[in-house]
């Protein structure tokens, strides 16, 4: 039988998994993909919840993350496309211009 | 709880947990492999195993609409813009091993761990319900249902993400616009150029007389040695060590370097009986079978 809880459960593991993809990758464009992961997680979680409550509420958050993190990614990656022009670099450990 | 819309009745509890339990599987792997993946291109792909699994588990949950927006939005769109700029950071960008902050990756395993632990609490201790009974809100009504909540309680949310949209049109056109600081070269420059750097033919292209002609895979040379002119520099990894300069045709010095490499080491045949039949690369120079599955 499968419950909301399932999908939420493995909506905590994929969370985590982004959430230390993000502490461990040094590429950006890598951190990018494990931030979008976290968000996938955070929309399942909502999926979830609205099948639990019957209503579509948490369909419509979902879908509103989803408009968000579409924004998220053109005006990270075009950040991304312009560090690299400059610096010829995608690793985060390099754009340190602003360290004293 | 047999208030699926299609399927109704033990038989199908027992293949909606199996699928469950299949695309969970699927999915936590592809996640663990995206964040230990060292090729960027590779994280992708496992990004896109993530994505897909979790548009089969929205529609598991009854949300059609939402399944699809995430085939078609995420996995479609924007899965492409961080293949596109991939191709622009170069595909070979892998993340160094080093560790620049000392024990950073143990203690991310430990912050993981600790979020594992807190979010676990938190989920156990919420009473999360069983699905509420079924509703064709959550079946074949699912976009209407949507439409009106999106278009009447959340109308407001609605305009406010167009206004974000055009913002990040705006703003990515503004990040990803360069000045041009030199003239644009005219063709008579070009052609100026290419007659000055000493190879008026076009370059090599990619898989000439390789085992096989994909983008990736370095044209021969007539001495059995590889020309990385044939491949794009995007592709190529950054300086594998057993490759020296790239043998140009078109170049004057090139005529007495290239016939002298394979001699020095040693010959075309010898090699050949050596290496187990891979072709008449000499051992300065590994077969492309071999290239390719180390390299690319």
């Amino acid at each position: 039988m499968v419950t909301p809880a399932h999908f939420i459960a493995l909506a905590v593991i994929l969370f985590v998994i982004g959430a230390v993809g993000v502490l461990v990758r040094r590429n950006a464009i890598v951190v990018f993909m494990c931030v979008e992961l976290m968000l996938n997680a955070c929309n399942l979680a909502f999926v979830a919840f609205a099948r639990m409550h019957g209503t579509l509420d948490g369909q419509v958050i979902a879908f509103y993350v989803m408009v968000v993190a579409a924004a998220e990614v053109v005006v990270g990656l075009a950040i991304l496309t312009s560090i690299f022009r400059a610096r010829r670099s995608a690793s985060v450990d390099d754009a340190n211009l602003m360290k004293y | 709880m047999t208030h699926h819309m299609l399927l109704a009745g033990p038989a199908a509890e027992t293949t909606r947990l199996l699928l469950y339990w299949l695309l969970a599987i699927v999915s936590v792997a592809a996640a663990i492999g995206m964040i230990l993946a060292r090729r960027a291109v590779h994280c992708a792909l496992m990004l896109a195993v993530v994505m897909l699994s979790l548009a089969v588990m929205y529609a598991m949950l009854g949300a059609p609409f939402l399944a699809f927006v995430q085939v078609i939005v995420y996995t479609g769109a924007v899965l492409m813009l961080f293949l596109f700029v991939l191709m622009i950071v170069g595909i070979t960008a892998a993340d160094s091993v080093i560790e620049t902050i000392r024990g950073q990756r143990l203690w991310a395993a430990i912050g993981g761990i600790a979020l594992l632990v807190l979010l676990s609490l938190v989920i156990g201790h919420a009473a999360i319900g069983p699905a509420a009974p079924a509703s064709p809100n959550f079946g074949n009504n699912n976009v209407n249902a949507l439409a009106r909540l999106i278009f009447t309680k959340y109308v407001f949310q609605f305009e406010l993400t167009s206004a974000l949209l055009i913002t990040a049109a705006i703003g990515a056109m503004v990040l990803a616009h360069r000045e041009r600081t030199v003239p644009k070269p005219t063709q008579r420059d070009l052609a100026q150029q290419r007659v000055a750097s000493g190879r008026p033919t076009p370059l090599p292209g990619p898989g000439t007389y390789a085992q096989h002609n994909a983008v990736d895979m370095p044209a021969l040379l007539p001495d059995g040695s590889q020309s990385r002119l044939s491949v794009s520099p995007v592709l190529l990894a950054p300086e594998p060590p057993d490759l020296e300069e790239p043998p140009g045709i078109g170049n004057g010095h090139s005529a007495d370097t290239t016939p002298s490499g394979p001699e020095e080491t040693s010959g075309p045949a010898g090699s050949s009986g050596q290496e187990g039949a891979s072709g008449p690369a000499g051992s300065a120079a590994p077969g492309p079978g071999q290239e390719a599955g180390e390299q690319w």
